[in-house]
């Protein structure tokens, strides 16, 4: 069983992308609404993948990114990231990337390719 | 026939020596003798030739007896190839009419694929549709309903820069009341039956402008989409959508539908939560009075 968190302020989204990824077998999803609860959420229990908005209030997902990737006490400390963005410009994904994030998706979502990028971290 | 020819020879003999003891043959008895034996090469003669006509018979009916073997042979081996042509023939249709029916298959499959992605999208279609209308009416409140249909315009439609009109029924002045990616204040109000809001507000239909590309500078009175929001043919205002994002260069089957979805949903949830919010008004005041009257 995969462990999913999507770390999302948006309840729609939230409820989409719940409604997309429970399709493939053997998923657990988890939600954050956001960063910080998303943070908390991974210190505590073991995670295979991370979806996260990059636009969130207080935390943001990049911020988001950088303070999992360089807390040593984090046991999730390497799952894998994919962001999620209204941005289409190349340097935001640059940004994430070098942060830490290991793929991106653009909104609005396509359901084909959140498939397909959630299943290359996830055998499901 | 030497049978006959024995017998003969036999009976030359006993002519010529006729008594055992044996006496000289006279001239007349042994031209008898030269007669008969002349009458018997003859006969010999005759009997080789008869002999070389039966042979030379004999190897015709050899040569037909070949001859006949072979046409036998050649006619089984004609009968057998006939008869693998027949088979290849059936197979040969029976190959053409397997590869026919692997064409159809393959055909089919073809067409079950297409429509799984059909149906795939169409049930993505009908996700987004059933998620947006339920957080639309999610609920009461005001500013959530507007957060909620920005959101959706965002998220799921994919804007840049948009605003909600609302329409103000007395002056038929049509008013921002949210936006994203445009200032709230830099938004102009606009009249009912002017401009391209204007015009779609009245006539109660839907605006799609054949250029999804953003206008430069920005226009607000030529935006890229404007959806009036109606209760039945009353318009309560209209959604105005001025940019997509930079990777969304074209409106999708399943945008039209959610802009349908919203012209109607998001006009409900918004009226809705405006007459809920106005009751809680009143019903605090007139709580506030009574209990002013009963102190």
């Amino acid at each position: 069983m995969s462990r999913v968190l999507i770390v999302e302020d948006s309840p729609t989204m939230v409820q989409l992308l719940v409604f997309i990824i429970k399709k493939l077998r053997d998923v657990e999803i988890d939600t954050a609404n956001d960063g910080a609860n998303g943070l908390k959420k991974l210190s505590e229990g073991r995670y295979d993948l991370v979806l996260t908005d990059i636009n969130m209030p207080l935390i943001d997902g990049l911020k988001f990114v950088s303070l999992l990737r360089n807390d040593r006490s984090n046991g999730n400390r390497d799952v894998p990231v994919i962001i999620i963005t209204t941005e289409g410009e190349e340097s935001i994904m640059e940004e994430g990337m070098k942060l830490g994030a290991n793929s991106y998706i653009t909104k609005p979502v396509n359901s084909q390719r959140v498939i397909e990028t959630v299943r290359k971290f996830i055998n499901a | 026939m030497k049978q006959t020819m024995e017998k003969e020879i036999r009976n030359t003999e006993e002519r010529a020596h006729p008594d055992a003891g044996g006496s000289l043959l006279n001239p007349q008895k042994g031209a008898e003798i030269l007669n008969m034996l002349k009458r018997g090469a003859e006969f010999t003669h005759e009997l080789l030739r008869e002999n070389e006509k039966l042979r030379y018979a004999a190897a015709r009916l050899q040569e037909q007896n070949e001859s006949l073997r072979k046409r036998t042979e050649n006619a089984v081996a004609r009968s057998e190839i006939e008869g693998m042509e027949r088979k290849l023939r059936t197979l040969t249709e029976e190959n053409s009419k397997l590869l026919e029916r692997f064409s159809e298959v393959e055909k089919e499959n073809g067409d079950f694929a297409n429509k799984y992605v059909e149906i795939e999208q169409e049930n993505n279609m009908l996700a987004n549709l059933y998620i947006s209308s339920y957080q639309l009416h999610s609920s009461l409140d005001f500013n959530e309903v507007l957060r909620i249909i920005m959101e959706i315009i965002i998220n799921l439609i994919g804007a840049e820069q948009f605003a909600l009109f609302l329409l103000d029924e007395k002056t038929q002045i049509l008013k921002a009341v949210a936006s994203e990616g445009i200032d709230l204040e830099d938004i102009p109000s606009f009249t009912v039956g002017e401009t391209i809001i204007g015009n779609a507000v009245k006539s109660g239909e839907s605006y799609y402008s054949e250029d999804t590309a953003a206008k430069e500078p920005l226009d607000m009175a030529d935006p890229l989409v404007c959806i009036p929001m109606k209760i039945t043919e009353r318009v309560i205002g209209t959604i105005v959508v001025y940019k997509l994002f930079q990777q969304k260069d074209s409106f999708t089957k399943l945008d039209y539908e959610l802009f349908y979805m919203l012209a109607g949903h998001a006009a409900t949830a918004i009226f809705s939560s405006k007459l809920y919010t106005e009751s809680e008004r009143r019903l605090s005041t007139i709580q506030g009075f009574i209990e002013l009257i009963t102190k």
